[in-house]
C-alpha cells in the first residue's frame, strides 16, 4: 500500500480542494468542512474532471410533494453532465455499481513521522515542522 | 491549465494524440453544433446600426419566449459546462483562446459549425428589429470566430418569421465561404414546413447549403404539445418531440417535393425518434394518400434523401445494441456528431459513443457525414 505525501495541510483548507497527480492517476482531495477526501478525478460516465464539479447536498423525497435536504457539501457533480457521486463511498447516485469513482485513504501526517517513511516523498519536501496530506493508493 | 486529449484506444492509430499529432494522420472531426457567444450583448450591439441599437437599449428583445424569461433554471449556470467559464469573465464560447485549448485543439476538431443561441433575431416581433440583429449576429460571428479561426465556420442566422427578410439575409452571406449552414430554430411560429418559410428553403437549396434546426425558439409555443411542464428535465425530453413536429410537417406540407436538393440538419434533439416517426408516416400516409397528393413518395423516403440528424444529447439505453439497432434503422449516413461546447449536456467524440461501435461507422459519424452535407472549403 503505498502512501504518498501530495500537499502541505495547509494548502487545502476546509471548504478547497486539490488535484494531484501520482503516477498515472489524478486524484482530486477535497476538505469539507475539515475532513478529507480521495477521489478520482476522471467522472466514469464521460470523462469531465471532478476537480471542477460542485459540492452539493442529498435531495431526497419520500413521496411527490415532500422533500429532505441532507449531508450538505458531501455530494461532488460532476462539471459536464452533472452526475453525483458520494464523496464518501465514491459511488454515484444513481447508477452505484457500475459508475463510481476511485476513492483513496487520506490523512494528514506530521512532517516528523513522514521523514522516517516508508512514504513516497520523492516528489516532494517534507519538513519535520509541517503537516502533510498523505494518500494511500491500492 | 492541463488538458485531457482523450482518444478511444482503438482510433489511436488514426488519429494520432493532442494538438501536437501530425497533422496528416489526425482524425479529421466535424462537429455539427458549437454554441458561440458574445462576452456581453455588446459584442453583439456593436455592429448594429445606431437606429436598432438605440431601440435594443430602449425598448429591448421582444420574442414570444427567449432565454430571458425562461421558466427553469438550466442546471448550470447559463446551460454550460462548469469549466468553460473564460478567466475574463465573459460568457462559456466567447474566448476564442479556451476554445480552442479546451476543444478545437484538444479534440482534433478540423470543423465546428456555429449556432449562435440567444438574442440573435430569430423570432424577434418587430422585423425589421429581427433582420437587423439577425445581420448583427453574423458580422459578429464572421468577425469574432470564424475570421480569426477558420476551424469554425458559421451559420446564417435568419429572421425566419420574416422570410422576405431572411432571403436578404441568405443572399447576402451566400458567396461567403465562411457561412456552412443556414440556421433556424425547432419553434418557429408555425411548423416549419408552413408555406411562409418556403422561400427560405428556396434560397438555401439555391447556394447549396443544408439548413440547421436546432432546438429552442421564440415562436411562442410550450416545451410540449400539451402546454408547460414544471421541470427541467421534461423541457429535455420536449426537444425531441419539437424535432418529430418540424420533420413532419417539412416532409407532409411537400417541402421536399418543391425542393428536391433541400438538406435539412435536425440538431440537439437526439436521433432515436427518427425511425419510429418514419414508420408512423408511412403507415399514415399509405391510408390517406388522396389527402395529400402533392407527395410522389413515402414520407420515409423523403426523410432518407433529406433529414440528417446530429447525435447529441445521444440517447444511453442500458444495453448498447438498442442504440446500435437505432443507428442503422435511421442509416449511417445520416447521422451527424455534435458535441454543443461548451454547453453543460456537451458529447465528447470519443466518450459519448458506447464501445463496440464498429470504428468505420465511428468513422462516418465523426467525420465523412459532415463533410456531404456542409459547405466546407
Amino acid at each position: 500500500m503505498p502512501r504518498h505525501v501530495v500537499a502541505k495541510a495547509a494548502e487545502i483548507p476546509p471548504g478547497s480542494r486539490k488535484l494531484v497527480q501520482i503516477g498515472e492517476r489524478a486524484i482530486v482531495i477535497l476538505n469539507v468542512k475539515g475532513e478529507l477526501f480521495a477521489l478520482s478525478d476522471k467522472c466514469p460516465h464521460r470523462g469531465g474532471s471532478l476537480s471542477l464539479g460542485r459540492l452539493t447536498g442529498v435531495v431526497t423525497s419520500t413521496a411527490p410533494g415532500t422533500y429532505d435536504y441532507s449531508r450538505p457539501a458531501e455530494i461532488l457533480r460532476c462539471p459536464w453532465h452533472g452526475w453525483e457521486f458520494d464523496v464518501r463511498t465514491g459511488r454515484s447516485w444513481c447508477d452505484p455499481k457500475r459508475l463510481r469513482l476511485m476513492n483513496y485513504a487520506v490523512s494528514i501526517e506530521p512532517g516528523a513521522k513522514l521523514v522516517e517513511g516508508p512514504y513516497v516523498t520523492e516528489t516532494f519536501p517534507v519538513t519535520i515542522e509541517d503537516a502533510y496530506v498523505v494518500v494511500e493508493t491500492k | 491549465m492541463m488538458l485531457d486529449a482523450p482518444l478511444a484506444p482503438e482510433l489511436e492509430t488514426d488519429a494520432g494524440r493532442g494538438p501536437t499529432a501530425d497533422a496528416a494522420t489526425r482524425l479529421k472531426i466535424i462537429d455539427g453544433d458549437v454554441h458561440p457567444a458574445p462576452r456581453s450583448l455588446a459584442d453583439v450591439k456593436a455592429y448594429l446600426p445606431a437606429r436598432w441599437r438605440e431601440h435594443l437599449d430602449e425598448y429591448g428583445s421582444r420574442r414570444k419566449l427567449g432565454m430571458g424569461y425562461e421558466p427553469y433554471p438550466k442546471s448550470a449556470p447559463r446551460a454550460c459546462r462548469r469549466d468553460a467559464w473564460p478567466e475574463d469573465g465573459g460568457n462559456p464560447g466567447s474566448d476564442l483562446d479556451l476554445i480552442r485549448a479546451q476543444y478545437l485543439d484538444a479534440y482534433g476538431i478540423e470543423y465546428g459549425i456555429l449556432g449562435p443561441l440567444g438574442v440573435t433575431g430569430q423570432s424577434e416581433l418587430n422585423g425589421e428589429f429581427s433582420a437587423a440583429l439577425a445581420t448583427a449576429t453574423n458580422d459578429w460571428q464572421r468577425e469574432h470566430f470564424t475570421r480569426p479561426e477558420p476551424r469554425l465556420r458559421s451559420a446564417i442566422v435568419v429572421p425566419s418569421e420574416h422570410a422576405e427578410a431572411a432571403v436578404a439575409e441568405i443572399e447576402a452571406r451566400a458567396d461567403d465561404p465562411a457561412y456552412a449552414q443556414v440556421f433556424m430554430l425547432t419553434r418557429t411560429a408555425e411548423p416549419l414546413g408552413n408555406r411562409r418559410y418556403w422561400p427560405i428553403y428556396a434560397a438555401a437549396e439555391r447556394h447549396g447549403l443544408p439548413v440547421g434546426m436546432h432546438v429552442f425558439g421564440s415562436g411562442g409555443h410550450a416545451y410540449t404539445g400539451a402546454g408547460w411542464p414544471s421541470y427541467y428535465v421534461e423541457e429535455g425530453a420536449g426537444h425531441s418531440t419539437s424535432c418529430q413536429t418540424a420533420v413532419t410537417s417539412l416532409v407532409i406540407e411537400g417541402v421536399f417535393e418543391r425542393f428536391p436538393r433541400l438538406k435539412v440538419v435536425m440538431i440537439e434533439g437526439g436521433f432515436a425518434w427518427l425511425a419510429p416517426l418514419a414508420w408512423r408516416l408511412d403507415k399514415l400516409f399509405e391510408r390517406m394518400r388522396s389527402e395529400v397528393p402533392h407527395l410522389k413518395k413515402k414520407p420515409s423516403e423523403y426523410i432518407r434523401q433529406h433529414i440528417w440528424v446530429t447525435t447529441q444529447p445521444m440517447e444511453e439505453p442500458d444495453d448498447r445494441r438498442h442504440l446500435f439497432d437505432t443507428m442503422e434503422w435511421i442509416g449511417w449516413d445520416r447521422l451527424l456528431f455534435a458535441s454543443d461546447y461548451p454547453h453543460w449536456d456537451f458529447d465528447d467524440p470519443f466518450r459519448a459513443f458506447p464501445a463496440g461501435l464498429p470504428k468505420e461507422r465511428h468513422r462516418q459519424i465523426l467525420t465523412g457525414n459532415g463533410r456531404a452535407v456542409y459547405r466546407l472549403p
